[in-house]
């Protein structure tokens, strides 16, 4: 019930409309982004539909839009609905006139007993023509679902990038003093709604990364005094030691085909960068260096991996190959690097970069074009969004409260974001974008 | 699913219990029953019970169970030695127990980095109690990163207590 149907007939004509090229609507100058103001009206709602369902779809729309940083959405409060049949032909001047360049119409249908429709129209007002429309049918219940669908379809057309906003968020759950923290894997849709957790807070867990389905997560979990990496299904919440032995294993990343997992194992005073498959095995060292070897991250071919390694004397960030080969260090700005994770678009990679504070930044995979994204007291943990354009991550407080948020921040510029969780948060990893 | 794990685990957990009752003489034996019978909890049940008496009895003969280290930094100083060698004398006349060696770091530094940081640490804590005649055997390295900080200060106090390794006394 989770999968998201497209009506074919709609589908159909959409695909044409999709043949214009790209709109420039939205600019991006001297890293700065123009933002666009664009009508999201409460959607009518057929009678067989649940009551008010048009309204909260048109709630979720605008909200996604406002996080991308690229909108200004303009209702659904405080402007007026239309009727159904204004979907595909609405009164541009009335749009226009409320100060509206684009408009996000639809309307909300039943479909069986137990499924509903959601039409999505993208409406440039100022040029008075339709961009492009889609059907999302999807279970009652995972209406959010084909709304985070219709925001992707607005986002993506008008910016040409691919759509994040139908996806989710896992990360650590943090409650309790600085101290004696209890921390829990949750998770979340990536506007912070359907949160719910997956461990009990009995182990301290760290870390969590999702597989490149979004189906499995690795992580580190320190039950019984003795760290290491776990694997876990979401839908069922069963776990799995992924490594034999007692040894002392962290920072597991799934590789992009999801066949392995590469992570570090500490002994004896030294860390070093491992595989092993995901359905079980031997690890396979890749690293063998007198320091600390970690933070490995998966280039999204599977071809290389960046990492962060202490053995010129301060952590540093390198690239190698997948298999070990060619070792080679990548930063050389000064101060500290570390936690690197590697774009799902291949061209950048961020990072945590020490130098007083910690900032997050970005550099190209040859270690040019370094650019600092955050400026906190203690930014870490980056984690990117799959279209490759915002970065995930969380932000410490300075003191004794501990606290920590997770926030997103536009690669382009602009403020970063913070994202809303219930209780502190930490370590967050962005889902692949859902079927 | 959840629910199945939970009991499995407590299954676990109440089998381990029933092996710290046994003499101390086949502690360092695994207990296959927990392996048998809950394969992925097994690896927690290599008996890391802790001992209340024996930690206080640790941090009365050796002065404490806590050394400290400086920035970035798993040098043993001669302080430090010293309570090490204490903490060798003492685990040399009590051979029913093993100690876990825990390694900390502060929390000015990334999180995974301060896993290996904290392993080295232990690492370093380990070579020197080895080096004091305790057997390797009975010593196991772990680390907390920055996972469990003591002191919760953002300052150089505050990062100073929590740079650490603790000796705690296990069954």
């Amino acid at each position: 019930m989770k999968h998201i149907a497209l009506l074919a007939v709609l589908l159909t004509s959409a695909a044409t409309a999709q043949d214009a090229p790209p709109p420039l609507e939205v600019n991006v100058v001297g890293g700065t982004n123009a933002v666009t103001a664009i009508a999201v009206p409460a959607m009518p709602t057929a009678a067989d539909a649940p009551a008010g369902l048009g309204r909260q779809v048109a709630e979720v729309i605008a909200s996604d839009l406002r996080s991308t940083g690229l909108f200004t959405p303009l209702g659904p409060d405080g402007i007026g609905t239309y009727a159904r049949d204004a979907a595909s032909s609405p009164a541009y001047a009335t749009w226009r006139s409320a100060g509206a360049a684009q408009l996000v119409a639809g309307y909300v249908e039943a479909n069986g007993p137990d499924r509903v429709t959601i039409a999505c129209y993208i409406h440039d007002v100022a040029a008075g023509r339709e961009l492009t429309h889609q059907g999302f049918t999807v279970a009652a219940t995972d209406w959010r679902r084909a709304a985070h669908k219709c925001a992707d379809t607005v986002y993506s057309r008008l910016s040409g990038e691919t759509g994040f906003l139908d996806t989710r968020v896992v990360y650590v759950a943090e409650t309790g003093p600085k101290n004696n923290r209890t921390k829990r894997i949750a998770i979340m849709d990536s506007d912070g709604s359907n949160h719910r957790y997956l461990t009990l807070g009995d182990a301290t867990v760290t870390t969590p990364r999702f597989s490149p389905t979004g189906d499995k997560l690795v992580y580190m979990t320190a039950s019984g005094r003795r760290p290491r990496v776990m694997l876990m299904d979401v839908a069922s919440g069963t776990t799995h030691s992924l490594i034999p032995g007692l040894v002392l294993t962290f920072a597991p990343r799934f590789s992009p085909d999801g066949r392995n997992v590469v992570f570090s194992m500490a002994k004896n005073g030294r860390t070093a960068i491992f595989t092993i498959p995901t359905a079980g095995g031997t690890p396979r060292r890749l690293t063998d260096s007198v320091g600390a070897d970690t933070s490995p991250s998966y280039s999204p071919d599977g071809s290389r991996i960046a990492f962060e390694s202490d053995r010129g004397g301060t952590q540093q960030l390198y690239v190698m190959n997948a298999d070990g080969s060619n070792q080679k260090r990548i930063s050389f700005g000064g101060g500290r690097y570390a936690s690197p994770m590697w774009s799902p678009r291949g061209d950048l990679i961020a990072f945590t970069k020490i130098a007083g504070n910690f900032r997050i930044g970005i550099m190209s995979p040859s270690g040019g074009g370094e650019k600092i994204l955050t400026d906190a007291w203690q930014d870490e943990e980056p984690s990117w969004a799959p279209n490759g354009r915002f970065v995930m991550f969380n932000r410490i407080r300075q003191g004794a409260s501990g606290q920590t948020s997770l926030y997103a921040v536009d690669i382009n510029g602009g403020d970063p974001r913070r994202l809303p969780t219930p209780q502190d948060g930490s370590d967050p990893s962005w889902s692949p974008l859902q079927r | 699913m959840r629910k199945t794990f939970t009991l499995a685990l407590i299954a676990a957990l109440l089998a381990t219990g029933a092996c710290s009752r046994k003499p101390a003489a086949v502690v360092t034996t695994p207990p296959p029953a927990t392996t048998a019978t809950a394969p992925t909890t097994s690896e927690d049940d290599v008996g890391l019970v802790e001992l209340p008496g024996s930690q206080a009895d640790l941090i009365a003969k050796a002065g404490t169970d806590t050394i400290h280290f400086a920035t970035d930094k798993s040098d043993v100083d001669v302080p430090s030695r010293t309570i090490l060698a204490a903490q060798a004398k003492w685990m040399m006349a009590n051979p029913a127990v093993r100690a876990s060696i825990e390694g900390h770091a502060d929390e000015r530094g990334t999180r995974e980095y301060n896993m290996a940081l904290g392993e080295r640490r232990a690492n370093a804590a380990r070579d020197f109690l080895v080096a004091q005649g305790v057997p390797s055997a009975r010593l196991l390295v772990t680390s907390w990163g920055k996972e469990k900080p003591l002191a919760v200060g953002s300052d150089e106090t505050a990062w100073a207590q929590n740079r650490r390794e603790v000796t705690v006394v296990v069954k």
